[in-house]
């Protein structure tokens, strides 16, 4: 019942944040005629009908907000029910709730600083910020350079630690490589207590996510961790709409060798940007996980009314 | 042969690995930033002891372990085996000292155990996690000690040594923790 109460109170200590910023609050559709394209993520599909058209349920609220913003809406921010399918464990339910966010003409440093700042009203504290790209932090603890390994590097890197198999699990991709490192030997050496602001991504994993222009060049991309728990993820957002599509085909691609169910690709997002997105960046926070750190909740199922097996 | 899927691995679960039955200890599913989901996972390999950590692709297969645990009771030893009986079906099975491993110093006759079988075979025995047992062998000690303070080596009838205060003689009997190997309290008659 207390995590009733801190819920409730989280979202009015949003809700008053955004309102003080001028941010608007909207509702986008949580079912949807296209779903993401990313190979590591699994739409919940259904149809329209019996034997009718497919239906996705979200993964996350962006494709439908980036849209509003193409049409013109202001800074917006939703607080939105998200599904990923076979995700669960102590960390993950497969229905979850996102705070997602874009702010019009911030940079991917202005809107770090703002979600530092939400944090902070969260947990009522100055909170220990460190901000350090993904190759510092990535250099720092395994000595490769991430901008330029191999996929062979990483998985010699993870049979010295113990992990042979991690070759069966990556697979040929250089991205799978680095998300399997990084959360296997990096994110449990963060310090606790301490919120790790990583930017600057390999272009590999870029994402939604605008690239540098700069050598090496890196992707706009920042994850948010606190207590080794990983938060947040935002884009200084990819405007170019051919850009877009390219990397949606090729996510496509990755499907269609790892076996993954075929889904559309949002035209309908490709139609706003091609008519013009202006430049803004993007975060998605998982409210789940946030409630969990400020609770101390050892699992999801703490701040959940309901967790999958009992809904 | 039944097979679980990382989906199905929770503690206690027998699995399969490297043609070794094992027990898992914990589960935990990772799905880090965009990358691949995969379970990691600590288990303990029945026959060696050793705790492995080791990662799995999300919904990988592996077999299925027969092993049981079941509650029997030792009967002797006949210098190279150990005969416990399934007091329900009164079966019986031998075992090494390889599978009686340190439970064997603390065995007596008719003493409940939890004998572990694999395919059939005792794998690993649990002794009582408490057993009492009879002192054959102690210094006589300080007359008045009572505190309990120090203390010093008694050989048991079964022939473990443990450490017991000062004031236990010989021919009294002793409730001791199979898990510490310590000495837990007197057992009066």
């Amino acid at each position: 019942m207390a995590l009733l109460h801190q819920r409730a109170k989280l979202y009015q200590v949003i809700r008053a944040f955004f309102l003080k910023k001028h941010v608007l609050e909207v509702e986008t559709p949580v079912l949807s005629n296209s779903a993401s394209c990313d190979v590591n993520l699994d739409s919940f599909a259904t149809s329209l009908r019996k034997d009718g058209p497919s239906l996705y349920l979200q993964t996350s609220p962006e494709f439908a907000m980036k849209r509003l913003l193409a049409a013109g809406s202001p800074c917006i921010y939703q607080i939105a029910k998200s599904f990923r399918q076979a995700e669960r464990g102590r960390f993950h339910n497969p229905e979850f709730t996102l705070l997602e966010w874009y702010r019009l003409n911030f940079s991917m440093a202005e809107l770090m600083d703002e979600v530092a700042e939400l944090l902070s009203l969260c947990f009522s504290s100055e909170l220990v910020i460190k901000t350090m790209s993904y190759h510092d932090l990535f250099f720092s603890i395994t000595g490769i350079n991430p901008h330029a390994t191999t996929i062979e590097e990483l998985m010699d890197y993870a049979s010295a630690q113990g992990n042979p198999e991690a070759a069966t699990i990556c697979g040929e991709s250089i991205a799978n490589g680095l998300d399997y490192v990084f959360s296997q030997y990096i994110q449990p050496m963060l310090l606790k207590e301490q919120v790790y602001f990583v930017s600057h991504y390999p272009v590999c994993m870029a994402m939604l996510a605008k690239l540098t222009d700069d050598s090496p060049q890196t992707a706009k991309r920042f994850e948010v961790y606190f207590n080794n728990v990983e938060l947040a993820n935002g884009y200084e957002e990819l405007t170019d709409a051919d850009l877009q599509e390219m990397r949606f085909q090729q996510d496509l691609k990755e499907r269609e060798l790892a076996a993954q169910a075929k889904v559309p690709i949002d035209q309908n997002l490709i139609a706003a940007l091609r008519a013009g997105m202006p430049a803004c960046s993007g975060v998605a926070l998982g409210l789940d996980r946030l409630l969990m750190l400020m609770s101390q909740a050892a699992s999801i199922d703490e701040v959940l009314s309901f967790p999958v097996e009992r809904a | 042969m039944a097979t679980y899927s990382t989906n199905d691995f929770k503690g206690g679960l027998k699995i399969m690995m490297d043609n070794d039955p094992c027990s898992i200890i914990e589960n935990e599913f990772v799905r880090p930033g965009k990358g691949p989901a995969f379970s990691r996972v600590k288990y303990r390999n029945l026959k060696t002891g050793r705790v492995i950590d080791r990662t799995f692709k999300s919904g990988e297969t592996v077999d299925a372990a027969d092993v049981m645990e079941t509650d029997m009771s030792y009967l002797y030893n006949d210098g190279e085996f150990w005969h416990f009986m399934d007091e329900e079906t009164y079966e019986q099975v031998s075992a090494d000292s390889i599978a009686v491993g340190e439970a064997g110093k603390w065995l007596k006759e008719q003493d409940k155990c939890v004998v572990t079988l694999w395919n059939g075979a005792p794998l690993s025995v649990a002794a009582p996690n408490f057993v009492e047992l009879q002192v054959t062998d102690t210094d006589p000690g300080l007359k008045g000690d009572t505190s309990g303070g120090g203390g010093k080596p008694a050989t048991l009838e079964t022939g473990a040594v443990v450490r017991v205060p000062l004031f236990v003689q010989i021919d009294e009997v002793i409730k001791v923790d199979t898990r510490t190997g310590e000495y837990s309290a007197r057992v009066k008659n």
